[in-house]
């Protein structure tokens, strides 16, 4: 198999990056924000990733570790708040939020 | 010739992820861009984080999504609520500030010199050597982290209680 350039991984990582920051951006709804910043989250272990193979070392591949381990903890718990907040406002409206008075 | 299709295929997805009104299509597609990524991880040599992508972000995080939207039992208005939310003023303004970063990025990444990947895989046992050797700290601080985050989602997704003890009850009055 013939070898890649390292741009076009970084390329990719950047795209992806790009449409889940503007995704989050222009999203009202809070649980399409929580898919973007999963896809934000993805390509910045992609871009770990090719790192790790661009130096043919494992920390690349450790950092990946690590970023998974805190997206499935933010998942959790940025679910958990989804539904609080659908309880209390009825609404997934980012902008019914505003308010600190509970 | 493989890495540039899967490429098309994760970007191609992940556009129709953002520009979907039903949140379940958004989340099929997202599968779709997730398996694509793993693709390449396992192309760059990385087999062992290509089976964990698809695990746990195709798998475990993708499903906990549909199983809250599931739980919010939303009706078709809501597609019409996100189609009336998601008009051109909104997007416009965003998505070519952000097009202008990532032409500035591209910029960068084309003007430096080629490097060359490897070809050499990096397989499970090195990781694991690596991530129980020089980074056990990470590894101890992960599993605070997991630790806080079920404490966390355990308490913020409890519900109030409705119907008091009886004793509870007669100490209102």
């Amino acid at each position: 198999m013939k070898t890649l350039p390292i741009e076009s991984g970084l390329l990719l990582a950047g795209v992806l990056f790009t449409l889940g920051l503007i995704s989050v951006l222009v999203r009202r709804n809070i649980i399409f924000m929580l898919i973007s910043v999963e896809i934000m989250l993805n390509a910045a272990g992609l871009a770990f990733i090719v790192a790790g193979s661009r130096w043919a070392q494992a920390d690349g591949q450790v950092m990946f570790i690590f970023i998974l381990t805190m997206a499935a903890a933010e998942v959790s718990v940025g679910l958990a708040l989804i539904l609080q907040i659908y309880h209390h406002l009825k609404t997934l409206d980012s902008d019914a939020a505003d308010r600190m008075n509970g | 010739m493989a890495f540039y299709i899967a490429s098309a295929i994760a970007i191609l997805a992940t556009i129709m992820v953002i520009t979907r009104y039903n949140m379940i299509h958004a989340l099929l597609y997202l599968v779709v861009s997730f398996l694509a990524v793993a693709v390449i991880f396992f192309m760059l040599g990385a087999p062992f984080m290509a089976a964990l992508e698809v695990i746990i972000y195709a798998g475990a995080i993708v499903v906990l999504i549909i199983f809250v939207i599931m739980m919010l039992n939303l009706k078709e208005e809501s597609v019409e609520q996100e189609r009336k939310w998601f008009t051109r003023n909104i997007w416009i303004g965003p998505g070519i500030l952000a097009f202008i970063l990532l032409g500035e990025l591209i910029y960068i990444l084309v003007a430096s010199d080629t490097v060359l990947l490897n070809n050499k895989v990096v397989d499970a046992k090195e990781v694991g050597l690596s991530l129980y050797g020089p980074y056990i700290v990470g590894v101890e601080l992960s599993g605070l982290l997991l630790m806080a985050g079920i404490v966390g989602a355990y308490h913020l997704g409890r519900q109030k209680r409705k119907v008091l003890h009886r004793f509870l009850q007669s100490t209102e009055e």
